[in-house]
């Protein structure tokens, strides 16, 4: 895991090798500072010496200014590392996601992605630089101080090995038993967050059945367990402060009660004794927040492990060796047909299809729910790969094409569907980058689209709101066909695309198709008989199965399933107002 | 909470306009409830600063008194140096002992603020109007409950006890240094002067590109939130690579600007830092100077002690302005906390009650029995002093009702509308029409601008809300589902239903079936809104729950994505089966729905242009036959 983030350092080695170095350079400096003011008080003060005092002060003078040169260098670079290391990892997790096969974007939800590429990467840049900078300024500041109260009496600099110990112990043990509570008081917190969410979307709901004081109750109840919580939690980490005291000031007690018998004894100057009390804070101070940086590591681990995870996700569906970059024809046959979405589940949801489909012919396909129609057509671009048996186009098993060249020639209209923030144009040249306005033109008008488009204020230049907010269900599903057409496909599939298009405008749709692209292969999914009843033949799904495939005529006189939503849609159950799903 | 190091922007302009009545304003909340705690953790804070300036001014004693005289005696005493260091010892103790005290009081007071602070929230929150609701995006609705809560936490646990023993600190060890050597202070604080304008100079720097880090994240955000939303129609239009070169430009943006941002903050602390240590060499030598020519009675103690105190002196100097900060950013989260406490809930005057009733001698009377299965409007007449009881029938009647989201837009004109007991009202017309406004009208999610509605001939605006909506059943379009069991989902419709009742209302609503084919069945949990069932389960359960409820009049919305035919079947059929009997508003999309209604509603443009039994719309030949036939002109 951490291997696989430590790659994606890549050209900020530099700046992450120089931030350190820095950083030891500017404690370095920092540490002799007390160092230098022991030589200006024994050696100049006390001697008389005022010469000395100007050496050693102008001494000090260059050593603080190496300090800050040091320093603002060690958080440029530490800046420029960080940044640059979370730039790399976006980098590498949306490139790889470009990769990903309709099963792993299935696997991570897109909620999921969104996190891992935005508050994940943020967290991990945070972590990444306070590694950098701290966390070898600290043990560096550590170590130094340590050395230099060593150098100066290793008598009573013990009292601070013996402080660190104590201090190191105690930390370790609040820390590790304060995160376990965090990490529970945490996932309550998201709950009870979670909760306060799903008032808010359902607020109809609970004014509707006056359910307001029992929402304020269930709440009341959930928030007081959280204080709780939270309370018990935190009472673990009021010792950190108090604890801090205790040793900082146990240590000036000590060192002066033993510093001035050593002083008296004249083994020990005054002005070492106010270098070591300096010290003192140098070194607590630096333990202390190591201990906020390890705790702050391992909270972003589970970022660490997230985002490796999506860098590390390998396609499951790659491109042959030696691909044919060309599509004969608008032919489809399944042979002996198995899918299912994980591997080793036990019910396929496909089972032992055979289909043949001739090129220029229109299918429709029909069945309830769940009857695995959208994964029948998604096998014939290869948005998944078949487990068993193989799915020819053309003639030829899609496993043979390159995937380009296949999807091209495959166009499908997915369920759901969406448009992305541009203009029409700019959408509709999502089919064909070099589209004329002319071409997209043609294709809105075999789409039906044209119209609604021309009365538009701004026409085809009209922006299309992120998620296509600013336009109707059945004007999306419109445009997003006519965006397939763009392609100029072989083979063209609408997957229940016309679900918010009127009954009237979806008959045209069909009929432009009919007329206008007779020699491409056409697949229809649809809930409506309407919609389906004139293809030259009709597949009937039923659980992963196909029921029946034929003719409307041949289909109402032999398939049970067939005749049963032929009756029942007749009867009345259908659409009403022109516009059905348009909200 | 050892939360995220949050760095706190400096620099960024908060738009906060009145600062101190809002920090006025969240104190008083705090105060509200802790008043004595407060003033303990006050004396605590004080306490422990003292404490420790002692400590640091005993350093100047120790040289000078313990030491100094000690030197060059041959039999030296350490009875008064091991007397001091008790003493020290003794403050240092309380000191400890206050720091402690006061952390674990802020612990409660932080928590239980916050407690307090969430369930103000959401109690308010549950008052306001559905028109808040409608006119506040719900991801700024919940980023007061996250984000501004969090933030507040920090500065109430934090920033604010830091801030007071900062403030302590600079104060006491300001005087204290004045007491050792005035010319030495004075270069102290030019020294200080510098560093806050060298911080002032660096944190607009760091602001302005901060600013843009978050504008360019925002970029970011949005770009992957798209894609991701869109990476399946990516993948199927080969857009990989252009995704890719898009990708690459705003995160290189971003890359750029963060790195800005963050450079200026990184080198504020070493370069504060360095002119700390350059005062401290300043003081040194210009003391070490004084002390040696002892100008003004300086001693060699003094300059230690002086010195020490240099170092205290710079780091609450530099921790008030870093706090400072995060206040503010707090204080813009405590507006955007008490703007939604603020907020007016909903208006209720009204004063007709629904109870439970029962009929004698013909006569209806009010009774403590549950469940008669008769209800009674308790109209009291305050004029008279009289109580009328009317029975709860469901009779409906909108007059010359004119609506409009805010008053310069009316959407509904001058409708008009009967219905008796037990009819089916439907209404149809395209989007935008009027057909949902009009049935958020009879349960007074809004209130009308002109005209009267009449329940069992009661002005709406007299009935309780509560009551009058307790009268209602709705089945909305959209289901929203609680995480909680099915069991519990249902029974929302009415809390004391027994098993067998909800069971009895899925039977009703056709919902029993597939809620015994569920892992656990009825004991199964929904979570995130019910994302594990299908559309067409989710409506079987909110009929059910409307079931149990079993209101006399019922509003539905039929939904419209679609469903396949046989569970749309099962939806068709558990709506029938609770319609009957009970007079019901339905907006309608399917045939056979409108075509079973007693009178259709054609709405266009908010007004009510057609109405009558399907068969007699038919002969109208009107905008009815239009979209009955399909046939749009």
């Amino acid at each position: 895991m951490l291997k696989t983030l430590a790659a994606q350092v890549k050209e900020f080695k530099r700046a992450s090798v120089l931030t350190p170095c820095f950083m030891i350079l500017e404690v370095i400096m920092e540490m002799i500072i007390p160092f230098l003011m022991a030589s200006i008080i024994d050696d100049g003060v006390e001697k008389g010496e005022i010469t000395h005092i100007y050496t050693v002060g102008a001494c000090m003078v260059v050593v603080a200014a190496i300090g800050l040169f040091a320093g603002v260098m060690g958080g440029k670079y530490g800046a420029k590392a960080s940044t640059g290391f979370a730039r790399n990892l976006r980098k590498a997790m949306y490139d790889n996601i470009q990769t990903f096969s309709f099963a792993s974007i299935d696997k991570y939800s897109t909620a999921g992605l969104i996190t891992r590429l935005t508050t994940d990467v943020t967290n991990l840049q945070n972590a990444y630089q306070m590694i950098l900078r701290m966390f070898t300024r600290a043990p560096a500041s550590l170590i130094c101080a340590m050395i230099m109260a060593f150098s100066i009496n290793a008598e009573l600099a013990t009292i601070y090995l013996v402080a660190v110990l104590f201090l190191g112990g105690c930390l370790c043990l609040i820390m590790s038993r304060a995160t376990k509570y965090f990490q529970q008081v945490f996932q309550k917190y998201d709950d009870l967050n979670a909760s306060v969410q799903e008032n808010i979307t359902g607020i109809r709901v609970v004014k509707a059945y006056v359910r307001e004081d029992y929402e304020k109750q269930k709440f009341k109840g959930a928030s007081g367990s959280v204080y709780r919580m939270f309370i018990k939690a935190e009472k673990i980490l009021t010792f950190n402060a108090p604890l801090m005291q205790l040793t900082v000031y146990s240590c000036i007690l000590g060192i002066s009660w033993l510093g001035a018998k050593m002083i008296v004894s004249d083994s020990l100057t005054t002005g070492e004794l106010m270098s070591l009390l300096a010290y003192c804070m140098n070194i607590l101070m630096s333990l202390m927040m190591l201990s906020m940086i390890f705790v702050m590591v391992t909270m972003s681990m589970a970022s660490a492990r997230r985002v490796s995870e999506v860098i590390n996700e390998k396609t499951d569906l790659v491109n042959p060796e030696n691909p044919l970059l060309e599509v004969k024809d608008g032919s489809i046959r399944f042979e002996h047909v198995n899918f299912s979405y994980r591997k080793g589940s036990k019910e396929p949801v496909l089972k032992d299809i055979d289909l043949s489909i001739r090129a220029g012919e229109t299918i429709g396909i029909i069945g309830g729910t769940g009857s695995a129609k959208s994964s029948l057509v998604n096998l014939i671009s290869r948005l998944y790969d078949v487990t068993e048996g193989a799915v020819y186009v053309g003639g030829e098993d899609v496993r043979r094409y390159d995937l380009d060249t296949l999807r091209n020639e495959v166009s499908v209209v997915l369920q759901k569907n969406v448009l992305f923030s541009g203009t029409i144009l700019d959408n509709l040249r999502w089919g064909d980058e070099n589209a004329t306005e002319e071409e997209c033109r043609r294709a809105c008008m075999l789409a039906c689209a044209d119209e609604f488009i021309q009365k538009m204020p701004d026409g085809y230049e009209t922006y299309i709101e992120q998620g296509g907010s600013n336009v109707s269900g059945g004007q999306k599903q419109r445009l997003c066909i006519a965006r397939a057409l763009l392609k100029k496909p072989k083979i063209l599939i609408l997957d229940d695309s016309t679900s918010a298009v009127d009954t009237a405008t979806d008959a045209k749709i069909r009929k432009a198709f009919a007329e206008e692209i007779p020699d491409t292969t056409k697949l229809i999914i649809a809930q409506r008989i309407s919609s389906v009843q004139n293809a030259d033949r009709i597949i009937v799904m039923e659980n992963g199965t196909v029921h029946g495939f034929g003719t409307h005529e041949e289909l109402l006189e032999r398939d049970q399933i067939y005749r049963d939503v032929y009756e029942s849609q007749m009867n009345g159950s259908g659409d009403f107002d022109q516009n059905g799903g348009d909200r | 909470m050892p939360g995220p190091m949050g760095k706190a922007p400096r620099g960024v302009k908060s738009n906060v306009k009145n600062p101190g009545k809002l920090l006025a304003r969240t104190l008083g909340y705090i105060l509200k409830s802790y008043k004595i705690h407060i003033f303990v953790v006050v004396i605590c804070i004080f306490i422990g600063v003292l404490a420790n300036v002692q400590g640091t001014m005993f350093m100047q004693t120790l040289i000078d008194e313990y030491i100094l005289p000690m030197l060059g005696s041959s039999n030296p005493d350490f009875g008064p140096l091991a007397s001091a260091l008790l003493r020290v010892g003794g403050f240092y103790a309380v000191g400890i002992v206050s720091t402690y005290i006061y952390n674990r009081i802020m612990v409660n007071v932080t928590q239980g603020t916050l407690n307090q602070m969430r369930n103000d929230l959401f109690s308010h929150m549950e008052s306001l109007p559905i028109r808040y609701f409608d006119t506040h995006p719900h991801g700024d609705i919940m980023s007061v409950y996250t984000n501004d809560i969090d933030t507040l936490r920090q500065m109430v646990s934090q920033s604010m006890p830091q801030m007071l023993s900062s403030v302590i600190t600079i104060i006491s060890v300001l005087v204290s240094m004045i007491i050792l050597n005035v010319p030495l202070t004075i270069l102290t604080l030019a020294m200080v002067f510098i560093m806050l304008m060298v911080t002032r100079k660096l944190a607009s720097l760091s602001g302005k590109y901060f600013m843009e880090q978050q504008v360019n994240l925002g970029k970011v955000n949005a770009y992957i939130e798209e894609m991701m939303e869109g990476q399946k129609v990516v993948k199927v239009f080969c857009h990989e690579e252009k995704s890719k070169q898009q990708f690459d430009e705003i995160n290189n943006a971003l890359c750029e600007s963060a790195n800005n941002a963050n450079k200026f903050a990184n080198i504020l602390m070493p370069t504060n830092a360095q002119i700390g240590n350059i005062s401290y060499v300043l003081c040194a030598i210009v003391g070490g100077i004084l002390a040696l020519n002892q100008i003004g009675g300086f001693t060699l103690g003094k300059l230690a002690s002086f010195l020490t105190f240099n170092k205290s002196f710079n780091m609450p100097i530099n921790q008030v302005s870093q706090q400072l900060n995060s206040i503010i950013m707090a204080l813009a989260g405590a507006e955007r906390i008490f703007n939604l406490l603020d907020e007016k809930p909903e208006v209720d005057e009204g004063y007709v009650t629904l109870v439970n009733a029962e009929k004698v001698d013909g006569e209806l009377r009010e009774t403590t029995k549950q469940h008669t299965g008769c209800w009674a409007w308790k109209h009291y007449h305050k004029a008279d002093n009289t109580t009328d009881y009317i029975e709860l029938k469901g009779d409906v009647v909108f007059n010359g009702v004119d609506f409009g989201y805010d008053d310069k837009k009316i959407v509904l004109h001058d409708v008009k509308l009967y219905a008796t007991p037990g009819q089916k009202i439907a209404f149809v017309g395209s989007t935008g029409a009027g057909k949902t406004t009009i049935t958020n009208l009879i349960n007074r999610f809004y209130d009308i601008q002109d005209g009267k509605i009449r329940y069992d001939g009661i002005n709406i605006n007299k009935i309780k809300k509560a009551d009058l909506r307790r009268s209602l059943g709705i089945v909305l379009q959209d289901t929203n589902l609680f995480t909680n069991t099915v069991m519990e989902n249902i029974r929302y419709g009415k809390l004391d239903a027994t098993d067998a009742e909800v069971i009895a209302a899925a039977k009703l609503a056709n919902a029993d079936g597939f809620i015994r084919r569920l892992p656990d069945g009825y004991q199964t949990m929904l979570t995130g809104n019910g994302t594990n069932l299908s559309q067409g389960q989710r409506q079987l359960l909110a009929i059910a729950r409307a079931a149990v409820a079993d209101p006399p009049v019922l509003i539905l919305d039929e939904a419209t994505s679609s469903i396949d035919t046989r569970t749309e079947r099962l939806v068709q059929d558990g709506m029938d089966k609770l319609m009957k009997g009970r007079t019901t508003f339905v907006i309608a999309h399917r045939l056979s729905t409108v075509r079973n209604s007693d009178c259709i509603m054609v709405l266009e443009n908010g007004r009510i242009i057609e109405r009558g039994t399907h068969d007699q719309l038919i002969t109208e030949h009107g905008k009815y036959y239009q979209l009955y036939t399909g046939n749009l002109a």
